[in-house]
């Protein structure tokens, strides 16, 4: 092992277990190496320096014993789902992170010079470094019951650094490799076997029930000349062009923001004619330079955040203080009401009842759900059993005292806080004490709904995201009287809803709209100042944002910002400026967008005033904006650490991991320090350590 | 409604290695085990349709854990065959998989089912024999049965008492003889073509492949003598003229002799009669006597018509206390041909269908004999004999 390449303490080490195993109608024996580290598939193997050592010990063992093959498997439902990413932050120094590239090169590359056969079957999950080692492999076998495979390395800022993106694009030609390295990652999606198998990642797919022994039975095939493994000669000739393309694409998406995404094209461009020894060895300097990049730092942050922190979110009751919800009500029948009966019904499984005002409205409401239901069926992502199941567990009515027996009420009426005392004064004669009320409210108070209930301990705020059956990130919100028995409720709801649920403080526009809404507020005084739309849309390209903002103000509607807006200019009139221009265009109710373009009815809608700024200047002060608000918002205890409110931004407005969130990226652009005189959060944390 | 019976027929047979309790299987599931023998059966006979299925009757001893669920027909879902396929689980202890053969083998006869998979498993590492029982204390109180009767090594010595001549000796050199046979038959190839791989996953070794029996060792006259005799002080039953306890299953298919040459199935044997009867319980191993009486009374034969006998050696002394019974030598060559239980091993449930496997093997080898047997004795004192025809016999030697 490298002397340079540190230890990671604490490593979880992924040992290769080699075996020598006689397969029926080979005179000598095979060679098969277990990727094991010990634990079950919800810990799964990954490869860290002491790992990549037990590796490298299994081939030398299993090279001595002449074996007739030599196989590498994984551990029940895992093969191998890359490099230790937990030993990231004891890589400080960049010599070390080449060491790193170069211990993985070194011993993954004696399976594809072995004078032996090598073999890689693919029993379970395979991604990155673990796709990576099977691809040094001369022969792969995928189980049917693999869960991913794939090589997600650019999503995490960084790239495929041990073979893959010169392995890859040889194997399978540049189109199939372009889709694996960069649009795969970019767009959070994983091959499953049969795609492996189509796009020539593995060479045979076998079923889970037997997988090894016809693996093992294979590869005795291939070594016995008896089975021919055929695969399509690798076309050269569009090599360039394909990456011209996806060059395009991505710079449409990302403006060059992410350097992990321009890293792999380069490298995948070296794969047409470099020798292996010299695209590995850009392939370690590109690893190196990413890992010491604070982009990668940041997205392996954002990746911890939305692995782990999601899951245990910070400040929740004990759990055990949760009531049991048997029965969900719904107050109104509209489109958010219904997807919320479609989201409460598939993840709960229980009733749910759904009111409005009268009979034709609940009946559409139902009517969706039942619809969506149909949908899912049709594309196969649920049965016709649960279909069933779940078509007779939604019901609707104009009469509320069907909440009688309900423990968890949610509301989806118009937002309008008189509205909503209403209903809820109203419900607490039908629904028993304990009865959780739940509020779907993005702007309004929580605290100030419950004022005047008689258990106003009950009150919580259920903030969804939209598209609710989408987008991950539930806020929940605790008012000032909510106890501690409704908010484990609430937080163990948000659980079975699959959500990732954050806590916040009840405070206007709660996190993601109010950061969103601060932001959209610069971008509007900046139009309202005579920056013309083209230079603000395009100002904040720089930060690869998902979206520009007016394709972003089109998809949240510009009637619902103006209305966040408005309710936050009235908490916070000193930051958050009332534009006139967007209440004219909501009043105009014009698209925005059209043919892919601001549309020039908008831009004449726009009275401009005569200080234009620059798209830096635009950018400047979003950022400013942003970094004062998320100030404010620790400061105020909205939520209780920074890392909520990069998850908020991660999961609830879909912020890119390159920036972690936010706070990050206001971090390393010295946005924080400039504006609040301090950082987010310390050096090394979601950047590179000092 | 007038009915006529048609003929049953053995169509293939397979078994996984067998495996020592605590052995190589001892990180893999007893159902794992009978399912990869099902898949095996459907992966050599390509020319059956799985919906053409109509049963699966899969035998155990414990039924509880990895052999409960009704294994019979998880396992078939395991096997991944059609969901319309049904399937049960069935218990006759040692002649499990003997009863599931003869309970298909009556539906089919009767027209119930056209084909139908039997087979049995017994992983005795994970369920050690009279796990979970709990014995009816009338046993006792009514001295209905000898408490000895549950202690399958009890009953051998049992047996030794009432047939003294039966010597240590004999047993003993009855099991070196069917060690020596084993081995020879796997030097000569002739268990690999029914064994099915298995993959095995220990935590400590990582992934394997189970090819061969582990139970097989050398041995010898002289090291036979020294063994304990676990059941009896100065006994005369050991580890080495007895079968261990062993992990393993079997599998095998069954048809309508028409059904099976519509399809194109081989027909390996052709079922003449089966028998099963009850003795004492304390010499339970007597059993499979009469029950072979029983099923040549059926078929019309006498013991001279058998040509080759497949006998399950739980112990040695019942063996050749049926081989006296009947005349036959200790070492005559028409029994056991390939060794034993002692020598490969014999998971409970799974172990009648592989004498039946090994059976259709000789009758290919044997177009010479008519008729064989296989017979086995049975806990709570049973026996279990079936009579098959060889479908390859051309003519008796002159």
């Amino acid at each position: 092992m490298s002397n340079v390449l540190p230890d990671y303490p604490n490593e979880v080490v992924t040992k290769a277990l080699l075996r020598l195993v006689r397969v029926p109608g080979l005179d000598k024996p095979a060679a098969l190496i277990t990727l094991d580290n010990g634990f079950d598939h919800k810990k799964p193997n990954s490869f860290g320096p002491a790992g990549l050592a037990s590796l490298d010990e299994a081939i030398t063992q299993a090279t001595e014993a002449e074996p007739a093959f030599i196989a590498l498997t994984g551990k029940p439902y895992i093969f191998c789902v890359g490099a230790d990413i937990t030993g990231m932050p004891f890589i400080t120094q960049r010599d070390q992170a080449v060491a790193l590239g170069e211990l993985g090169h070194r011993v993954f590359a004696r399976l594809k010079n072995s004078t032996i056969p090598t073999f890689a079957f693919i029993n379970g999950a395979a991604l990155g470094g673990g796709l990576e080692v099977s691809l040094h492999c001369h022969y792969r076998t995928v189980s049917g019951g693999a869960a991913a495979l794939g090589l997600p390395e650019v999503a995490i800022g960084l790239i495929p650094g041990w073979g893959g993106s010169q392995l890859l694009p040889n194997l399978i030609g540049v189109p199939g490799a372009a889709q694996v390295i960069l649009q795969n990652p970019l767009t959070q999606k994983t091959l499953k076997p049969k795609q492996a198998r189509e796009l020539g990642i593995a060479d045979a797919l076998f079923e889970p029930a037997d997988f090894l022994e016809d693996s093992l039975a294979w590869a005795a095939g291939v070594v016995k000349g008896e089975v021919t493994v055929e695969r399509p000669e690798v076309d050269k000739d569009m090599w360039e062009g394909v990456l011209f393309f996806a060059k395009q694409q991505l710079d449409e998406r990302l403006h060059g923001a992410v350097p992990s995404a321009n890293k792999a094209l380069e490298l995948l461009a070296l794969a047409k004619e470099a020798t292996f020894e010299d695209g590995t060895a850009a392939e370690t300097q590109a690893l190196a330079d990413l890992i010491m990049g604070d982009e990668s730092r940041a997205s392996l942050y954002a990746f911890d955040l939305v692995q782990r922190r999601a899951k245990r979110p910070v400040g929740v009751p004990d759990k055990g203080l949760a009531r049991k919800v048997t029965k969900v009500g719904i107050i109104g029948a509209g489109l958010m009401a219904s997807q919320l009966a479609l989201l409460f019904v598939r993840r709960l499984q229980v009733p749910v009842v759904l009111t409005d005002l009268d009979q034709s409205r609940v009946d559409k409401g139902v009517e969706y759900v039942h619809g969506q239901i149909a949908k899912l069926v049709e594309k196969r992502r649920m049965d016709e059993g649960t279909a069933a199941k779940l078509r007779g567990l939604v019901t609707g009515s104009v009469d509320k005292s069907v909440f009688a027996d309900a423990e968890f009420v949610i509301e989806a009426v118009f937002e309008n806080l008189d509205l909503k005392k209403q209903i809820w004064a109203e419900l607490e004669k039908i629904v028993s004490p304990e009865a959780v009320l739940a509020t779907n409210t993005s702007s309004l108070p929580v605290t100030e709904m419950a004022a005047d209930l008689e258990h106003p301990e009950r009150v919580v705020g259920f903030h969804f995201f939209n598209p609710v059956a989408v987008l991950p990130l539930l806020e929940i919100i605790r008012g000032e009287r909510t106890d501690d028995a409704t908010l484990a409720t609430a937080f163990a709801v948000g659980k079975e809803l699959r959500k990732s649920c954050v806590l916040v403080k009840d405070a206007p526009a709660f996190v993601v709209n109010r950061l969103l809404t601060r932001f959209t507020s610069e971008v509007f005084t900046a139009i309202d100042a005579g920056t013309p739309l083209e230079t603000v849309d395009s100002a904040l390209d720089p930060l690869g944002l998902p979206m520009r903002p007016i394709a972003l103000l089109q998809l949240v509607g510009p009637a619902v910002a103006h209305h966040v807006g408005e309710t936050l200019h009235r908490a916070y009139p000193d930051r958050f400026a009332s534009s006139p221009n967007l209440a004219k265009i909501v009043e105009a109710g014009l698209p925005l967008v059209a043919d892919d373009e601001i549309n020039p009815e908008v831009v004449k809608l726009i009275e401009a005033g005569d200080k234009p700024l620059t798209a830096e200047e635009v950018r400047t002060k979003a950022l400013e904006a942003l970094a004062g608000e998320a100030r404010l918002m620790l400061d105020e205890g909205v939520v209780a650490e920074a890392q909520d409110i990069d998850l908020c931004m991660l999961l609830g407005a879909g912020w890119p991991f390159h920036l972690g969130g936010v706070t990050p990226y206001l971090d390393r652009s010295g946005t924080s320090e400039r504006v609040t005189g301090k950082r987010f959060l310390p050096q090394g944390v979601a950047s590179l350590p000092a | 409604m007038p009915r006529v019976s048609r003929e049953v027929v053995f169509v293939d047979g397979v078994r996984t290695p067998f495996g020592k309790a605590g052995g190589m299987y001892a990180e893999t599931r007893a159902d794992d085990l009978v399912i990869r023998c099902i898949r095996e059966l459907m992966r050599r006979n390509p020319q059956l349709p799985p919906e053409k299925v109509d049963e699966v009757a899969i035998a155990a001893t414990t039924q509880t854990g990895d052999q409960g669920l009704t294994i019979g027909r998880t396992a078939a879902l395991l096997a991944g065959l059609p969901k319309s396929v049904p399937g049960y689980a069935i218990d006759r202890m040692c002649a499990g998989a003997m009863t599931a053969v003869t309970n298909v083998a009556g539906g089919i006869a009767m027209g119930a089912y056209d084909v139908a998979i039997a087979g049995g498993v017994e992983h005795m590492g994970h369920h050690p024999m009279g796990e979970g029982v709990d014995p009816n204390p009338r046993i006792l109180a009514e001295k209905l049965v000898d408490p000895s009767a549950l202690v399958m090594g009890a009953t051998a010595e049992n047996l030794h008492d009432r047939l003294p001549t039966i010597t240590k000796e004999r047993t003993d050199a009855f099991g070196l003889a069917s060690q020596e046979k084993t081995a020879k038959a796997y030097a000569n190839g002739k268990f690999q073509p029914d064994l099915v791989p298995v993959a095995l996953r220990s935590a400590e070794q990582g992934w394997g492949l189970a090819t061969v029996d582990e139970a097989p060792r050398e041995t010898s006259m002289e090291k036979l003598t020294t063994l304990k005799t676990p059941f009896r002080p100065h006994g005369k039953v050991t580890a080495g003229n007895a079968a261990g306890l062993n992990d393993g299953a079997t599998a095998a298919l069954l048809a309508d002799e028409e059904t099976a040459r519509e399809l194109g199935l081989p027909v390996a044997m052709r079922l003449v009669s089966y028998g099963f009867v009850g003795v004492e319980p304390e010499i339970m191993g007597y059993g499979p006597i009469p029950s072979t009486e029983k099923a040549l009374r059926l078929a019309g034969l006498s013991i001279g018509d058998i040509g080759l006998f497949e006998l399950n050696e739980a112990f040695a002394v019942q063996v050749l206390a049926f081989l006296d019974h009947f005349g036959i030598a200790d070492d005559d060559p028409r029994v056991n041909p390939w060794g034993g239980a002692i020598a490969m091993g014999h998971p409970l449930a799974s172990s009648g269908v592989r004498l039946m496997t090994q059976l259709a093997r000789h009758f290919e080898e044997h177009p010479e004999v008519r008729y064989g047997l296989t017979a086995m004795c049975i806990g709570i004192g049973m026996g279990g004999t079936v009579i098959w025809e060889n479908p390859h016999f051309e003519g008796a030697d002159k």
